[in-house]
């Protein structure tokens, strides 16, 4: 097994120009990098001798809807050989594309798929772009923060029209979100009600 | 006269016994040969993650249960295990212990269930019916330890919920002296049969390159001949403590991968019995009253036992802001939760990869060229279930 120092070594010496950052924690190494590096990196990082990560483990977005970057895309890799785990991550602005890892691992065509549907991140040559886990003809990027937890539509059956109908959400009770984080100072509700 | 052929699609699912579930796939077939698979899935969606991000991170274990439910414990294990790597929780050895005997015992649920089913789908029914009783019984000590048979919520950040139940230490131990036979059973019935054989050898190959690339883990990577099992190369809890073998495949086929899952099992009897017989005594979750809650007895003496117990059930323990992939070994392959801490009592962010959801991105390249009867074979030896490729 490879020192996971010495790996970090290795890959700040071969890849300096294109690493942002670079950070060893919880055993695993985060890598920072630029979209426009991406494919590069990875495809040094599968087929390099000395790194061999040869396994895609999954792809993920973050939203930070208060940023200017909004989101933050996250590819977790594999080194078999070497036993060791690396994150890389970009930031990518809302509405950008970004490139396809699918030549690179075609595990990545599922992957990506998902983070397009669940944030609605585009990725440039992809063969199969569409949406995977909602609905058919569903609108909106669920994992999104200002996606409401309880979503836009409900669906039923209809005993008039014999079919499957769909109709804006209707609650007998709102979703309670509870503060409860620190009771002593004040939560926010409280906060504004004595604003006025 | 030109013969005129055209392809025919032909929808599987989702509601089909041998979908193992709500599995649409929509097959292009030339005659009886399969020339591509478009599998659909997300009928069984519930938005987890967004619920997680939504709940303390006490409420958020329940929802574990609900991906693989076959092996509930083991999935609450990788979320237990990423939030105690970031609050650098020791956990207690007895519930180390008991914490890797139930996972075994959820390696066996979904074993059993994996090889009953794939020897059903190419039309053998004893199997299931066997192997169903000894679910039952093993589902009975999962009710005996948490109070339910399937949707545990027994692990916890820290340690387990509840010490063991007096004398259900010594009910596993008969289980495993009794269970070996049952895996005998069930190999007298399939290892050697003719047709099950015939409907499974050289089914389904994946190389070892292909394995790789297309993100497999857990028996279908091993099937294929990678010795690669997270609970030797990157030990948690204390699987260093245990001796087992892991088993390999060697042509990387449907029936390779049943005969991994029974090996499997029988280690897995292995590293249960090693437990009954070293269990340490002690405590069963942290002490720190900050993350575990106080036990019942001291709620009615202690005023800061009932605070704690308050606080932990209103607001929840809080989370340094940090990020973390912490991947276990589960049944069906690398179960893995990618958490992000934000400092509350709430996770930011919580993706879960589930290894199904690998696997069955692959389908259309294991069926390629293959009948149309060979897509339960090779859809069983998958070991797909939708709980956690949907999420």
């Amino acid at each position: 097994m490879q020192n996971i120092q010495d790996l970090e070594k290795i890959l700040n010496s071969q890849l300096n120009t294109k690493i942002k950052s670079s950070l060893i924690k919880h055993n695993q190494i985060y890598l920072k990098i630029d979209e426009t590096d991406l494919i590069e990196v990875i495809l040094f990082l599968k087929t390099n001798p000395k790194t061999k990560f040869r396994q895609l483990i999954d792809i993920t977005a973050v939203d930070f809807p208060e940023n200017e970057i909004r989101f933050k895309l996250v590819y977790l890799l594999l080194s078999h050989e070497f036993n060791q785990r690396i994150i890389i991550e970009i930031d990518v602005k809302e509405k950008e594309i970004v490139g396809s890892i699918t030549s690179i691992f075609p595990a990545a065509n599922w992957m990506e798929r998902e983070v397009f549907d669940m944030y609605g991140i585009d990725f440039k040559d992809h063969p199969d772009l569409r949406r995977i886990l909602t609905d058919y003809g569903f609108e909106g990027h669920p994992l999104r923060k200002d996606f409401p937890l309880t979503g836009h539509n409900e669906v039923r059956y209809s005993h008039e029209t014999k079919k499957v109908i769909y109709e804006p959400v209707k609650l007998e009770q709102n979703y309670r979100n509870f503060d409860y984080e620190s009771p002593w100072e004040g939560t926010k509700y409280i906060k504004e009600q004595t604003k006025e | 006269m030109a013969k005129e052929t055209k392809t025919l699609n032909l929808n599987f699912g989702p509601q089909h016994p041998a979908a193992h579930g709500v599995l649409r796939l929509i097959l292009q077939l030339d005659g009886e040969i399969v020339e591509k698979a478009d599998p659909h899935i997300g009928l069984l969606h519930r938005g987890t993650e967004k619920l997680i991000e939504n709940k303390t991170y006490t409420q958020a274990v329940p929802y574990f249960d609900r991906l693989d439910y076959v092996a509930p414990m083991n999935q609450e294990h990788a979320f237990a295990l990423a939030i105690e790597k970031i609050l650098k929780i020791e956990v207690p050895i007895r519930a180390q212990y008991i914490r890797v005997m139930f996972c075994e015992i959820g390696r066996i649920l979904s074993h059993i269930l994996n090889v009953t089913t794939q020897a059903m789908d190419v039309g053998a029914l004893t199997p299931t019916l066997w192997g169903f009783e000894e679910r039952e019984i093993l589902m009975g000590f999962y009710e005996k330890v948490s109070g339910s048979r399937l949707h545990a919520n027994y692990f916890r950040a820290g340690g387990v919920h509840q010490d063991l139940p007096k004398g259900l230490d010594k009910e596993i131990g008969k289980f495993c002296e009794r269970f070996p036979k049952i895996i005998n059973d069930l190999e007298l019935l399939l290892t050697d049969n003719r047709i099950f054989k015939q409907r499974n050898v050289d089914i389904g190959v994946v190389s070892k390159q292909d394995a790789l690339d297309y993100s497999f883990s857990g028996v279908m990577l091993r099937g294929s001949g990678v010795a690669w099992d997270l609970r030797k190369s990157q030990p948690y809890d204390c699987y260093e403590q245990f001796e087992f073998k892991i088993p390999v495949g060697k042509n990387g086929d449907c029936y390779d991968r049943y005969l991994c899952r029974i090996e499997e099992m029988k280690e897995s009897i292995n590293i249960i019995n090693q437990c009954l017989a070293n269990l340490p005594v002690g405590p069963i979750k942290t002490d720190d009253g900050k993350i575990s809650p106080p036990p019942k007895k001291e709620i009615k003496q202690s005023m800061e036992a009932l605070i704690h117990h308050f606080k932990l059930y209103t607001e929840g323990y809080r989370v340094d802001k940090d990020e973390i992939y912490t991947a276990v070994e589960a049944p069906k392959g690398e179960f893995g939760v990618y958490l992000i801490s934000d400092g509350s009592s709430k996770p930011y962010k919580c993706k879960i990869r589930a290894p199904g959801f690998s696997h069955l991105q692959a389908m259309d390249y294991l069926i390629k060229g293959h009948m149309l009867a060979d897509v339960p074979a090779v859809l069983g030896s998958m070991d797909i279930v939708f709980g956690e490729v949907d999420r």
